[in-house]
């Protein structure tokens, strides 16, 4: 056990950070959030920026364009960021870390030479195309199918919460391709498609979160033909090509979240102090127990973290106790907040109001956290599968 | 950065599992904790010297003694992950306070040290008092009374006070204290109170009785504030640690009978509500453990804070989900859960507090100049 860094990493952190209080001053102002063309060109921009500085695709393997960084200097590279207040990875989330990373890990040659380059950019944005409206955490129940006809797909169905689907270029969508039968399991007819978004039978509609924004849409697909060179992976393979990726998502998306709940803690004891709510043994010993859950949260990325570098890049299934702890963790830190804040807990022009309506969504995107104590339970504890 | 255990902290964690599995089977935990079931003054099994001899001898107290002292001469990570195990087969006595007092032996760093060299070998089993850290304008210490573990047993009690660390003769201490009916019947307890214990201190150093051996660090000495205050940390993460290895046993307990235990036809893990029980119980386990060991690395009081209070709560919930997982079989005396539970509480309530760790974390927050997560 050993939570120093090596030479190599600490001369990383320190020309990043230089990097960074150059670079951070030079940015333009965050556009408003319901201004969807502005936050893509704000997030490509800031992409942009990593690109030209050697930051982009930084723990990608070098030969899909990437830095080749270890687990290790990606934990540093987020860490930094976030302290720094730097942009989050915003439209470029799908594109990074998942469909870009897939597409390296699955695609062929032609494959990633076409669509990893403008991802490092920050010139194309993905989307996901994943759930449906009667297919959420089990994902492998999709119905949109897509039939072979010549050398395209045609595809129909719908998806749903769809993050950036309005101002995405590619979307990667799960598929049906063999009816699903008594003989073959559900999940073993699905494959992966890059779809263009603007291709003709995309509709997108826009869906309101109950924090009033506008974060994520249906899509419609009606006869949409995706050529089949746009397959990555085998036909019928999607769900495996499909898993590859989404452990990472659960290892490292969360990092600078993690960052920031410390932060916020701070601010809110600060706060507690200056509006006399410290005072209050109660809500004190609530954000002293707050802080012990935020140490955790980073002791586990850091373990998980340096699993994955020795076992090779895949992270392991610390993941899903990652977040189920940190989805809490989250909601628990607004509640806490509210105490503290008192009457501004009721204004939704606060910024930190946002924060805890999108905190909501913790415990269910990316798998909810029933699913993930399924997860828990079948596949790290060995419980017989449940019904 | 490798957070991950070497090769030889994982051969480690095997060789004390082993030796546990060796000298204290369950078997001999049951025994213990049947004899200790009469009623009395002096509930409670005593302590087995054979056994105790045998830990010292295998090197269990020895871990962080140098090598020209007679010990191991690893460090605090290693001692937690031997904590952990001896956690997990709820292994009986005042394993932490032995320990430390071992951790004294350093040759010319202290006073006096027979008790210390005792310790290391497993010949002397040192129980413990904390008496709090904080002082009233006398200059007594202000914790009420407070509980010590074993102390029929033991031979001699560390004594860590707001100012000072001592060792001194368990009889000291026995005199001005009253046995309570321990709720763990594996760990005696005993009641003292700080004031009469502090009279029969100064007294048994006037009066100098034969078998009384001068204390470690005399009480004042400005080096003993440092002292104490480190010694505190340690005792508070090796018990940590013992939680941590308690917490992730009742995981494998639960986990056991839920795969095995048929209701409805069907084993009871493949219910829902039980796999969710269960996958909480390893979320608290391995929340633990991870700050667990982060706080054996960087030692930092802080990281200490948050191991011993995320691990007493893993210890205590994951003991109260497991009792639950068993239904009305994890109510009986014959199952081991509720000896986890009693453990689990005993030493919740043995250096910082769930209340004493929070309150330091918050103080922590508004300490940070710049977040150093």
């Amino acid at each position: 056990m050993d939570l120093a860094f090596t030479q190599d990493e600490e001369d990383f952190r320190r020309r990043l950070r230089a990097w960074l209080a150059d670079t951070l001053p030079k940015l333009p102002d965050r556009p408003h959030p319901a201004d969807w063309p502005g936050r893509r060109a704000y997030d490509c921009g800031w992409q942009r920026m990593l690109h030209d500085a050697g930051y982009a695709g930084l723990h990608w393997p070098e030969d899909a364009g990437g830095q080749g960084a270890t687990p290790t200097q990606h934990l540093i590279f987020l860490e930094e960021t976030e302290r720094a207040g730097a942009p989050y990875v915003g439209a470029g989330f799908v594109g990074l870390l998942h469909a870009g990373p897939t597409i390296a890990a699955e695609g062929t040659p032609e494959q990633r030479a076409r669509w990893l380059p403008p991802i490092l950019r920050g010139d194309e944005v993905w989307c996901q195309g994943f759930s449906e409206p009667d297919a959420g955490s089990d994902l492998a129940s999709l119905r949109t199918r897509a039939v072979r006809d010549g050398d395209a797909y045609v595809v129909s169905g719908s998806k749903i919460w769809t993050s950036h689907a309005e101002i995405a270029d590619w979307c990667e969508l799960l598929v049906r391709t063999a009816p699903v039968n008594a003989d073959t399991p559900k999940h073993r007819g699905i494959s992966w498609l890059a779809m263009p978004m603007d291709a003709p039978g995309v509709t997108v509609r826009p869906l309101r979160t109950l924090a009033g924004t506008a974060e994520f849409a249906e899509v419609f697909l009606d006869e949409v033909r995706v050529p089949v060179t746009h397959r990555v992976g085998e036909e019928n393979d999607g769900w495996r090509v499909t898993m590859v990726t989404l452990s990472f998502e659960r290892g490292t998306a969360f990092v600078g979240e993690v960052v920031a709940c410390r932060r916020v803690l701070e601010a809110l004891a600060r706060t507690a102090k200056a509006n006399g709510r410290w005072d209050d043994a109660v809500l004190r010993r609530r954000l002293g127990r707050l802080a012990a859950e935020c140490a955790a949260l980073w002791r586990l990325t850091q373990w998980n973290v340096s699993e994955a570098q020795r076992t090779g890049g895949v992270p392991g299934v610390g993941g899903s106790v990652f977040k189920l702890r940190f989805s809490q963790v989250r909601q628990e830190l607004y509640d806490a907040a509210a105490e503290v804040l008192g009457a501004d807990a009721l204004d939704a022009g606060q910024e930190w109001v946002a924060d805890r309506l999108s905190s909501l969504s913790y415990t269910i995107a990316a798998g909810t956290s029933q699913i993930q104590r399924n997860i828990v339970a079948e596949r790290i504890l060995g419980l017989p599968k449940g019904r | 950065m490798d957070f991950q255990l070497t090769d030889d902290q994982r051969a480690l964690r095997t060789g004390v599992r082993e030796l546990l599995e060796r000298c204290f089977p369950r078997t001999r935990l049951r025994a213990m904790v049947d004899m200790a079931d009469g009623d009395g003054a002096e509930r409670g099994a005593g302590l087995d010297r054979a056994l105790w001899r045998g830990l010292g001898a295998a090197g269990l107290f020895a871990l962080r003694v140098p090598e020209s002292a007679g010990g191991v001469g690893l460090g605090l990570p290693e001692a937690v992950l031997a904590f952990e195990e001896a956690g997990r087969a709820l292994l009986p006595g005042p394993l932490v306070a032995t320990e430390l007092t071992a951790g004294l032996s350093v040759p010319g760093a202290l006073a006096a040290g027979e008790w210390a060299a005792d310790a290391v070998r497993g010949e002397a089993v040192v129980t413990a008092l904390d008496e709090g850290d904080a002082l009233d304008e006398r200059d007594a210490p202000v914790k009420e009374d407070a509980l010590v573990e074993h102390l029929a047993s033991a031979d001699a009690v560390l004594v860590l006070g707001p100012t000072a660390v001592e060792v001194i003769a368990a009889e000291a201490v026995a005199r001005s204290a009253e046995p309570i009916r321990s709720v763990d019947p594996a760990t005696p307890l005993h009641r003292t109170a700080p004031y009469r214990t502090a009279r029969c201190r100064t007294a048994q150093r006037r009066t100098a009785p034969e078998r009384a051996r001068p204390p470690v660090v005399p009480p004042g000495a400005s080096e003993a504030l440092g002292l104490a205050a480190r010694l505190r940390r340690e005792a508070a993460l090796l018990t940590a640690a013992q939680q941590l290895g308690s917490a992730c046993r009742t995981v494998e307990l639960a986990v056991d009978h839920a795969k095995r235990r048929t209701q409805f036809g069907r084993p009871i893990g493949a219910f829902q509500a039980v796999q969710h029980l269960c996958a909480q119980m390893l979320v608290r386990a391995e929340s633990a453990r991870s700050v667990v060991y982060a706080a054996a690395v960087t030692e930092d009081p802080g990281d200490i804070a948050a191991a011993k209070l995320l691990a007493d709560e893993a210890a205590v919930r994951n003991a109260r989900d497991c009792l639950q997982v068993h239904g009305g079989m994890g109510f009986t005396w014959e199952a081991d859960v509720h000896l986890h539970l009693k453990r689990a509480w005993v030493r919740a309530g043995q250096w910082q507090s769930a209340a004493a760790a929070e309150e330091e974390l918050a103080a922590g927050l508004l300490s940070t100049v710049e977040t150093c997560l």
